[in-house]
């Protein structure tokens, strides 16, 4: 059944329960090889700045602290949903996000101020128009040699697949628990990912049992 | 009203406050406040009606409602399950609850360190008074707690 279960969320057929395991208070645990990497690259010296774009999770901002960084926190996904920041469209029927006011109220840091950030699954459930624009603006917030993580949904997930908090249970364990009813937007299959961060340094992908695709990219 | 206590200063829901706010006592803030809060070294706890946009240093700082600005609080801060805060903290220990929305960055400050007693010759060294520097506590080292 947690097999099953994982199947549906995330695409791919291979998961089983010593990759994925559904806690009795609903959070699937799985261990993750793109995050073990992520934290053993990050985790000296102290006194680094991680930037966390998924929900406020106190484990995380905990597990973050605990290394001795600075913890930033910013749900972008959350934000783009902000009824505030829609605006009519060309046409006057419909409403479109404003991006230049979203860039403008969300990560907005210095240049280079990150060694790293943890994007999660973000751009798969991101409007089309953010994309870019916040990839590009996490280029330029993220200091040479900064790390960066993400997940990527496989192209068999539906669009009903469930948007999930990223909780850091360990160094190498994750639990994901459901959060709000956010769309998956798309899929992007390896090259869109390359695409994406075309601009960054290098990019390794780590393919789990479960078909998740994590990223690491170095800026 | 789980913190609400009779023995500190109560600012209602229904107060609005503009400007400067200090003290030295404890303060309960269910109102709101737009400007700077300053309570040194003491407690400020803002209720899940208070909207704060100022500012914050105190001792201990407790938030359940809606805080713009950043909070400086020099022992701890808690940040309850219905707290919204958009601004960055610095303290010595943190709690956060499941369910508390944060944007912002986290500080976490070593507590100082105590100076060491000067040393003192023999000759002068009082028999058994010399002051003892108590040591850090485990909790006090806990920079977070989850209370997931």
């Amino acid at each position: 059944m947690v097999s099953g279960f994982f199947r549906k969320v995330f695409g791919g057929g291979s998961a089983d329960q010593t990759v994925a395991e559904e806690h009795a208070h609903g959070r699937i645990s799985r261990r993750s090889t793109g995050f073990q990497e992520f934290i053993r690259t990050i985790s000296l010296p102290e006194g680094q700045r991680i930037l966390d774009l998924g929900p406020t999770s106190p484990s995380n901002l905990s597990f973050v602290t605990g290394l001795g960084h600075r913890a930033y926190n910013e749900d972008v996904v959350l934000e783009s949903h902000d009824p505030g920041i829609f605006i009519p469209s060309d046409d006057g029927k419909t409403k479109r996000i404003d991006v230049e006011r979203f860039m403008k109220d969300n990560l907005n840091h210095e240049k280079e101020i990150f060694d790293a950030v943890l994007l999660w699954d973000v751009p798969d459930y991101l409007d089309e128009a953010l994309v870019k624009p916040v990839v590009e603006r996490i280029h330029k917030v993220t200091k040479p040699g900064g790390l960066l993580l993400g997940f990527f949904h496989t192209r068999d997930a539906g669009p009903d697949a469930p948007y999930y908090r990223y909780h850091i249970a360990d160094k190498q364990t994750l639990e994901l628990q459901r959060g709000p009813q956010f769309q998956l937007k798309r899929v992007f299959n390896n090259r869109h990912i390359e695409n994406l961060f075309h601009d960054f340094g290098s990019i390794k992908f780590f393919l789990g049992r479960d078909n998740i695709r994590e990223v690491l990219v170095v800026r | 009203m789980d913190n609400y206590r009779s023995d500190v200063a109560h600012i209602g829901k229904s107060v609005v406050v503009k400007g400067e706010l200090s003290g030295s006592e404890d303060l309960y803030l269910d109102g709101e406040v737009e400007g700077s809060i300053e309570l040194r070294s003491h407690s400020l706890t803002i209720g899940p009606n208070g909207r704060v946009k100022a500012n914050v240093s105190a001792k201990e700082v407790v938030i359940q409602g809606k805080v713009e600005g950043n909070i400086r609080g020099t022992d701890r801060v808690e940040l309850r399950k219905s707290a919204v805060l958009n601004g960055d903290i610095s303290t010595q220990r943190i709690v956060i609850e499941d369910g508390a929305f944060f944007k912002g960055s986290i500080d976490i400050q070593k507590p100082e360190a105590k100076p060491e007693p000067a040393k003192v010759s023999a000759a002068t060294a009082p028999a058994a008074s010399a002051s003892i520097p108590t040591p850090v506590t485990s909790s006090a080292q806990a920079p977070l707690l989850d209370r997931n």
